[in-house]
């Protein structure tokens, strides 16, 4: 698509189109809710109490703002341009994901909805809605596909210990699709009083926005920064991107601003040649999953096919369809990392920089060190650390053969 | 005139309920679909509805989703759905096929092919579940390929939706009877009654009432106030089990009879 954007914060437009992309893909019996939803939610977006509250909980209960760090002993090592760290690994519950899951959680509370649901693949989602939903009193049901359950034990505890309901799922390849698929089946069947929590920047309109709206403080916040603590915008953004909401979140405030390079780190898990990846902007095709169109991978028969990457957050076969347009439009550029790159990457950062990042933020990472080492050491490359590798640890362990 | 008006146009002359059975295509086995369908027929279908199988069927209950993975592992998809339709034509020139089905496998293929290959093998409409009318310009190369493009309607659709669905119907439309996935069980006769009666006089079309139909009591009772009656998932139900294609055509001719008596009594007693 050859399209000449004036201005990307015009985006979607009132029917949540990214240009080609977005839309409300859905049954007949999710139009109302979704409506509903809408409706709630783009009058709380301007209202001014509406705000104040939710600033209020970013800043005392998440721990906003998060820093900006300067990893000097990584560029260094690496000798080309300065690598520089948005810090979301320091947020409560240890992601960016909490971001939206507060803010869509008030939602919820103004909307009178007590019940929330929401989808997991890796659990991070799952832990940050179980913790806005203790924090805010809601009752809290996490669908996870069964392959999950047993792959993420220690996060299915985790939001048990919070008071979710977590109810594993076990049609299709039951993993984080099926999940979703089967949290959106509890909407369509309980609509009345259930708020259904989705954990990016996918599904129908106006999920996409919103999850966008509520992640987008990142970059809001990095743009400040940047400006404080080095006197100019970065040169260049690199974030991983799974279904994209830490990208988003990163991207959006920057993406008026042409002189910024924006990269986007897809998991190309064994290799894009191997087909055992995840890599939907890099090797996907336009379709419709999920409520929106974008980016997705499938056979040539239309069927959604299994994902794989070392880093479950990223393991999903569709992509946020905001993504897919700045894809389109040129404005940003997506990669592949592998999985073998994104542990590199991991075990780089821990030694030079005492920081253990999740494995999903160590793709951009990676990305990120082979960018520097391209550019000149005046260039500063801005990473979002959107969260920390406690959780991985047991899955690095026994890829390198150790028993803990 | 098509095939759907031409069935409808009949059955409102005959004072007649349509019966509408669901069946998902390569399922019990990919060898009997089209059988099954003829056995349908023969035991009272008006029209058949033909599912697409797909991997992510997200507005369907657990009997649909799992006859969607066992049809795809048995290699039935977009492709082998229009070769037993084509089939199906070549011994009834007269059941209208409606394909149902999500957009995805629809959109890889290519709209325009797609629509192109589906009339040619002798579907008249397709129903596509993640497809609302607020993105039916999508759909815009099935309407030009003549297939009608059935919709649906839900409890909870607002009244300017309700109007704008009636309004584009094309073949029938769809009343979804209550909220929630294909196969639960949350019937609640006189909601519906109430609602189908609001949109029968609105719609251009027949109204056709589905999910949560299960057997010739509940369709009987829909009888009394909808054009027609759509079955699925108690009877993919049905034929899940089946031993071989011989044993599903009975058991889908077994499930079917009794509801066709049931709607038929009903309409015989009115005349009378």
């Amino acid at each position: 698509m050859d399209m000449k954007v004036e201005d990307y914060f015009a985006y979607p437009d009132p029917h949540g189109r990214f240009g080609d992309y977005g839309g409300s893909y859905v049954a007949e019996t999710l139009m109302a809710p979704l409506e509903e939803l809408r409706a709630a939610y783009f009058a709380l977006r301007r209202d001014p109490a509406f705000l104040a509250e939710l600033d209020s909980d970013l800043r005392h209960y998440v721990g906003r703002p998060s820093p900006i760090y300067h990893a000097e002993r990584l560029s260094k090592k690496i000798g080309g341009a300065q690598i520089l760290l948005k810090r979301e690994d320091l947020n409560h519950t240890g992601a960016h994901k909490i971001n939206n899951t507060v803010g869509q959680a008030l939602v919820a509370r103004h909307m009178g909805k007590r019940r929330v649901i929401a989808e997991t693949g890796a659990g991070q989602h799952g832990v940050a809605t179980a913790t806005v939903c203790a924090r805010f009193g809601l009752e809290c049901v996490v669908y996870m596909g069964a392959v999950d359950i047993e792959r993420q034990k220690i996060n299915v505890y985790r939001m048990k210990l919070l008071g979710a309901d977590v109810v594993p799922v076990t049609s299709g390849s039951r993993t984080l699709k099926d999940a979703l698929n089967e949290a959106l089946r509890d909407w369509v069947t309980n609509v009345a009083g259930t708020f259904y929590i989705i954990g990016t920047v996918a599904g129908p309109h106006p999920y996409p926005q919103m999850v966008r709206d509520f992640n987008s403080v990142v970059g809001r916040e990095a743009r400040v920064q940047m400006q404080e603590q080095f006197g100019r915008l970065p040169d260049a953004l690199v974030a991983c991107v799974g279904g994209g909401s830490n990208a988003i979140g990163l991207f959006h405030a920057f993406l008026n601003d042409r002189d910024v390079a924006i990269f986007g780190a897809e998991a190309a898990g064994e290799g894009i040649a191997t087909g055992r990846h995840a890599a939907s902007l890099v090797a996907g095709r336009p379709g419709v999953l999920h409520g929106n169109r974008t980016y997705v991978l499938c056979d040539d028969d239309g069927q959604i096919t299994e994902t794989h990457s070392v880093s479950a957050g990223l393991d999903y076969p569709g992509v946020g369809p905001e993504h897919a347009f700045l894809k389109d439009t040129g404005r940003a550029q997506y990669v592949g990392v592998t999985d073998d790159e994104a542990l590199a990457a991991f075990h780089e950062l821990a030694r030079t920089e005492g920081i253990l990042a999740a494995l999903e933020s160590s793709h951009a990472v990676a990305h990120a060190m082979k960018l520097a080492r391209t550019l000149p050491s005046d260039r500063l490359v801005l990473v979002n650390l959107s969260g920390r590798g406690d959780k991985d640890v047991h899955t690095i362990a026994a890829r390198e053969g150790i028993d803990l | 005139m098509n095939r759907i008006d031409a069935r409808f146009a009949a059955l409102r002359a005959a004072g007649r309920t349509g019966l509408i059975p669901f069946v998902t295509a390569g399922d019990p086995s990919a060898d009997a679909t089209v059988a099954i369908m003829h056995a349908l027929v023969d035991a009272g279908a008006d029209l058949v509805e033909l599912g697409v199988p797909f991997s992510d069927p997200m507005a369907d209950g657990p009997v649909i989703q799992h006859a969607n993975e066992r049809a795809l592992a048995r290699g039935v998809g977009l492709a082998r759905v229009l070769a037993y339709v084509r089939e199906f034509r070549a011994r009834d020139a007269t059941t209208p096929v409606v394909l149902m089905g999500y957009l995805n496998p629809i959109e890889i293929h290519g709209s325009g092919r797609f629509a192109d290959e589906a009339k040619d093998a002798g579907a008249d409409g397709v129903l596509l579940v993640d497809c609302p009318i607020e993105e039916i310009q999508t759909t815009a190369p099935l309407a030009a390929a003549g297939l009608a493009r059935v919709l649906l309607a839900a409890p909870t659709t607002a009244p300017a939706r309700l109007a704008a669905i009636c309004a584009a119907a094309e073949g029938f439309l769809y009343y979804v009877s209550f909220a929630g996935i294909t196969g639960a069980d949350r019937l609640s006769m006189d909601d519906v009654r109430a609602r189908v009666a609001g949109i029968k006089r609105s719609a251009k079309t027949p109204v056709a009432v589905g999910f949560g139909v299960r057997d010739a009591a509940s369709a009987a009772a829909i009888g009394t106030f909808a054009d027609a009656v759509v079955i699925g998932s108690a009877l993919v139900d049905r034929l899940a089990a089946s031993k071989d294609a011989a044993d599903a055509c009975r058991r889908a001719g077994e499930f079917l009879a009794p509801i066709r008596a049931a709607l038929d009594a009903r309409a015989e007693s009115h005349v009378a």
